[in-house]
């Protein structure tokens, strides 16, 4: 069973990588759709720079984050006043996760999204549906097993986030130290392989949990769709 | 109530089609790559003409001269798909409720239980569309574009994905609506026995171009289309209505413009109007009635014209009454008989050869 200290950090990093997802799932489901059905100019800049946390070193990432969303940062500066800090919080955590995980979301749902028949969507407007409610009618649901996939692999990124997370919030036991940070920081100290190897179970554990609740939502909406 | 006038280009495809048509059921012909499903996917709304007009039932739903271009939510036209696109992930009932529900008020309301009623839907309510056969999921998609409330129904080859008596059992339904709906339908298909059992009016596609049209048996008559329609047969289709029954024989007497045809199979009451096509191979030519034959149909009338044809065949148009029907017979026959337009001449039908497929309730 963790001990306190190992709570703390079991349900920090959960709050964390929650908390990246739920931000950043409607915005990728909305990125997905527009990559997936619609062309325009600059659609392929677009593209790129979607995907550009999964390209880069995460420690670049977080140092932009840190440039951008820091105290002194332009976007930091403007969010202070509102009582929206970043830095050094678990918030910040959660944003740098949730940039890490952003293109993984993308591209599931994405996927998903383009192997649904189109012509579904046009037979739903000529049925008298506008675009908005054929897509939460008829778009959304039919891509619900996408949406879980990319859920996972997003909530996984979320919860392994290590590089942007202590490049651009630092490693503060209780505030943004989550699991990977708690087990680097144990592997520092002599005689911490013990307690590293504790939080790796736990890690493990949450990764498997996810997994076969991933795999329990994608079957039930397979089955739903299926049979009556 | 259908007039369209449009003109578009998708690569190298370009679709110019201009047609107006005021009959029940208006059907679009051609092969495959022809334009005809460009055609009512632009009178849905699915595909923006460059220029050009639809106008359905007195509203215009697309003129570019006037800037208008309805979106396909606001068209009311109830489309039939050819492999019925049900939603996977609702229940027929739900299927059936997507359209239903956003039917405008003020609006004539159809009728959801006469419609269930009407196509057999009572089983299915709470099955997905996964565990419906191929029938039952066309059956299903019609009931759903009826329920939006449509003011017209397009078709797209709606029998394409099913087999032989499924294909039977939905032409029958779609003559059911027309009948009973008195809603007009535009029908796309390229097979020639739907839609000389369907339609009223015909427009032939080719290469992105109307090639003719007008009343389903003009066009049918015109030899000149043969090459265009592949395998377009020629022939004649007769409107006629069912005078007796001969229970006995199994065999029913239709009176038509011109005298009287004794058909086999046929599942109608006297007083009934129906639809006949005679194919001009199945049609025999004499020049006096024979003595004794075993011919049901003994046609009299007078040869209209005599096709050029070089080859062995040659197609005679024979005027029975006000009617034409067509024969394809040899040369040499047409030489040994001494045929020539202006002659009385006998136009020979066996009954065998006009079959159920042959026959529609028009």
């Amino acid at each position: 069973m963790p001990t306190a200290a190992e709570w703390e950090v079991l349900a920090l990093s959960l709050k964390v990588a929650l908390w990246a997802l739920a931000v950043s799932l409607p915005a990728a489901i909305a990125v997905a759709y527009v990559l997936a059905r619609h062309r325009f100019p600059g659609v392929t800049l677009f593209d790129a720079v979607v995907h550009l946390p999964l390209v880069l070193p995460p420690v670049v990432v977080g140092f932009a984050l840190l440039v951008l969303f820091g105290r002194n940062g332009p976007v930091g500066r403007l969010l202070e006043p509102l009582g929206i800090v970043f830095a050094f919080r678990w918030t910040g955590a959660a944003l740098a996760a949730s940039i890490m995980g952003f293109p993984l979301l993308v591209r599931a749902i994405r996927l998903a999204i383009e192997s649904l028949d189109p012509r579904l969507e046009r037979a739903a407007r000529t049925l008298g549906a506008g675009p908005w409610r054929v897509f939460f009618t008829v778009t959304l649901p039919l891509a619900v097993p996408g949406i879980v996939t990319g859920a996972l692999l997003g909530f996984a990124r979320c919860l392994g986030e290590f590089g942007a997370t202590i490049t651009f919030v630092s490693n503060i036991p209780g505030e943004t130290q989550t699991l990977p940070l708690a087990i680097y920081t144990a592997t520092q100290v002599p005689g911490g392989d013990a307690q590293a190897l504790r939080l790796a179970i736990f890690s493990v554990a949450i990764s498997l949990a996810a997994l076969a609740l991933s795999e329990w939502l994608v079957r039930r909406s397979r089955r739903a769709s299926l049979h009556a | 109530m259908l007039d369209v006038d449009i003109r578009l280009s998708r690569g190298r495809f370009g679709l110019e089609a201009s047609f107006a048509a005021d009959a029940p059921i208006v059907a679009l012909f051609g092969r495959s790559g022809s334009g005809k499903s460009t055609v009512v996917d632009a009178i849905a709304g699915l595909v923006r003409p460059a220029t050009g007009r639809i106008v359905v039932a007195g509203r215009t739903l697309f003129d570019t001269a006037r800037g208008i271009n309805l979106p396909p939510e606001q068209r009311r036209v109830g489309y039939v798909f050819q492999d019925g696109l049900l939603f996977p992930h609702l229940t027929v009932r739900a299927n059936l409720a997507y359209g239903a529900r956003l039917s405008v008020p003020g609006e004539p309301v159809v009728d959801r239980a006469r419609v269930i009623a009407l196509l057999g839907l009572e089983d299915l309510l709470e099955r997905r569309p996964a565990t419906l056969s191929g029938g039952e999921r066309q059956r299903v998609a019609i009931g759903r574009a009826l329920l939006a409330s449509p003011r017209v129904l397009l078709m797209d080859e709606p029998l394409a994905s099913l087999d032989g008596p499924r294909k039977a059992e939905i032409l029958s339904y779609v003559e059911l609506l027309r009948d009973e709906w008195r809603l007009p339908i535009v029908y796309v298909s390229h097979a020639i026995e739907e839609v000389t059992r369907l339609a009223d009016h015909l427009v032939l596609l080719a290469g992105g171009k109307v090639a003719a049209q007008g009343p389903m048996s003009e066009i049918m008559r015109r030899r000149d289309l043969a090459p265009l329609t592949g395998r377009f047969e020629a022939g004649s289709v007769i409107e006629a209505r069912v005078i007796a029954q001969d229970e006995a024989f199994g065999l029913a007497t239709l009176a038509f413009d011109g005298g009287r045809l004794v058909v086999p199979n046929v599942d109608a009451l006297p007083g009934e109007p129906i639809r006949v096509r005679i194919r001009a191979r199945d049609v025999a030519l004499a020049t006096q009635p024979p003595a004794r034959a075993s011919f049901q149909n003994v046609l009299a009338g007078t040869v209209r014209s005599i096709g050029a044809e070089f080859g062995a065949l040659v197609e005679v148009e024979v005027a029975v009454g006000g009617i034409t029907v067509v024969a394809r017979v040899t040369r040499k026959a047409v030489a040994d008989l001494g045929l020539e337009p202006g002659r009385a001449a006998y136009a020979l039908v066996k009954a065998v050869s006009i079959d159920r497929h042959a026959v529609g309730y028009a």
